[in-house]
């Protein structure tokens, strides 16, 4: 008699300590946390290659590799994107058919503003907007039809935006609206999600295994991975927007590719943009 | 590979009194070797058409070729993307007139030939194609004989290439 | 139209580097376009660069040469603020020339 009292105390102040132990941790999930996400992913990839600079993390597979940073910074003396960049520069000066232009659409013209997209239009759409998306929307505003996402034309225009941008540090809002957070927490459940016959997740080649090869190429970190967009690609020969590697990724997963600037893949690249926020914009980009 | 300027032609030319024609590449036929693909101005035709490097470097110089320590040959171990590798050579050899690049696997071995006259250095960077892996060589022409190095560089299909 | 050559010619004591990068298809003819038909071969044969009214390097070129090609090279003999001339032509028989000067 006298020992099952102690017992059965000390059994119910384990379960009062359980509940209390459970009570935070269960908050804490249903409510999104991007500073502690971004703190915990950059801490995570800093503390799994200690020997690379912060500003590293932006160049992706040639930081991992000695052999592909040699021919990377051959290249870089006079890059394969320089033509994208020139048509990109003429494509922003030019007036559409009304007389006004980019410039028109954009915060300080256009110019060095690249490092704060994608962000979350609160006022209007309640949605992610990304770079692409508002340049489209600024040619439709002006009575031209819009870019395909995918195409030359559109990454020349933004390697041009990036160019402008270049060193800047990435600065992406996430403001205390649930919708924005809504749409953050889905960007990092897209990727984080196992998707197409090879059951693959971004996560799956870009944070368990940056460094490490898939078949003969070498992976990119997750952080900084957006930093150099738009990318100049050895494998196309030719310049690529960020919604042109989605789509090619999901299609090499053999997983059934969305349309360019679906929600999910504005909502990841606001997710992405933003745990990589304080690293320099280096784009655009060369690579492989 | 016949010789492409003869030595009558060149007469007509100056009997022409066409002085003012600027003769470098010419002067050079008429002191040193038969003239070949490599020691003149006009594009080496039958030397691209090659298959092997062999062929190639016989139809561009028509004499052999020795390995070298002298010639530095610069190219990745696995190139990042075979429609791109950089590949440079530098020689410490004087009286450098010429400078090749061969790509041993590729349908016509034969990539590039530069010409260097005197006063520009002999060393040359530039961006080639590989279909696979294989050898890279790089010839150096200097004082009329040849010199050699030879690198091997892996090309493989990118793993996210699909 | 703006000129398919880029150059950067660089003093650096008596010698100038020169890096130069052009845009060009370099087409080798072996590759097929989407509905399957055969791109014919279109590439630059010969890139030349003048320095006065001389030669100071020429660059016999085959398809194997990457696309948009690139090469560098070094000369002496030449000044700050002097002018070089670049010029190629292709197998079409397409050509292209620019100047640009030394800084």
């Amino acid at each position: 008699m006298t020992m099952r009292l102690p017992i059965r105390l000390a059994s119910v102040a384990l379960a009062f300590a359980v509940v209390a132990l459970a009570g935070p941790s269960a908050r804490a999930a249903d409510t999104p946390d991007p500073v502690a996400d971004a703190k915990a992913f950059q801490k995570f990839f800093k503390d799994k290659f200690p020997q690379l600079k912060p500003d590293d993390f932006v160049n992706g597979p040639y930081s991992m590799n000695e052999d592909l940073h040699r021919q990377w910074e051959e290249k870089e003396q006079f890059p394969p994107y320089e033509f994208a960049l020139e048509a990109g520069k003429e494509m922003f000066a030019k007036p559409f058919k009304n007389g006004k232009t980019y410039a028109d659409c954009f915060p300080n013209g256009g110019i060095g503003i690249r490092q704060n997209y994608p962000y979350f239009d609160e006022k209007e759409e309640g949605k992610v907007i990304t770079l692409e998306l508002a340049l489209n929307r600024c040619r439709e505003a002006n009575g031209e039809a819009p870019l395909s996402y995918v195409k030359d034309d559109m990454a020349s225009l933004t390697a041009y935006m990036a160019y402008t941008s270049r060193g800047k540090p990435m600065d992406i809002k996430v403001p205390n609206d649930p919708r924005a957070l809504e749409a953050y927490e889905n960007g990092k459940r897209y990727f984080y999600t196992r998707r197409g016959q090879l059951n693959f997740s971004c996560a799956t080649c870009h944070v368990q295994s940056p460094g490490e090869r898939i078949r003969a190429e070498i992976l990119a970190p997750a952080l900084g991975i957006l930093n150099a967009m738009p990318i100049y690609r050895s494998e196309w020969s030719g310049m690529g927007t960020t919604s042109r590697r989605f789509t090619t990724c999901n299609s090499q997963i053999r997983g059934v590719p969305l349309s360019p600037q679906d929600e999910d893949y504005r909502d990841l690249e606001y997710f992405l943009s933003y745990v990589s926020n304080g690293l320099p914009i280096s784009g655009p980009g060369a690579r492989p | 590979m016949t010789i492409v300027h003869s030595i009558p032609a060149t007469r007509r030319l100056i009997l022409q009194g066409a002085g003012s024609v600027a003769l470098f590449g010419l002067g050079g036929i008429l002191l040193a070797a038969p003239a070949t693909a490599a020691a003149n101005d006009k594009y080496p035709e039958e030397a691209f058409k090659q298959k092997s490097d062999a062929d190639a470097i016989k139809a561009l110089y028509g004499k052999p070729h020795e390995a070298s320590d002298k010639v530095k040959l610069d190219a990745p171990e696995i190139a990042e993307n075979g429609a791109v590798v950089p590949v440079s050579v530098t020689t410490t050899l004087s009286d450098v007139t010429s400078i090749a690049f061969f790509v041993s696997e590729n349908p016509n071995a034969l990539a590039a030939s530069y010409q260097i006259p005197a006063g520009t250095t002999p060393s040359v960077a530039n961006r080639l194609k590989m279909a696979k892996t294989c050898n890279v060589i790089a010839i150096v022409e200097s004082s009329g004989k040849l010199y050699s190095a030879t690198k091997e560089v892996k090309v493989t299909v990118g793993g996210c290439g699909g | 139209m703006a000129s398919t050559i880029r150059v950067r010619a660089i003093s650096n004591g008596d010698t100038t580097e020169v890096q130069a990068l052009v845009q060009h298809p370099m087409d080798t003819g072996l590759v097929k376009d989407a509905q399957g038909q055969t791109i014919p071969p279109h590439f630059i044969q010969q890139l030349t660069f003048e320095h006065n009214g001389k030669n100071v390097f020429l660059a016999n070129w085959g398809p194997a040469v990457s696309k948009d090609p690139y090469v560098k090279f070094a000369f002496k003999g030449a000044n700050k603020g002097d002018e070089i001339k670049i010029s190629w032509v292709d197998n079409k028989g397409a050509n292209d020339a620019t100047t640009a000067k030394i800084q």
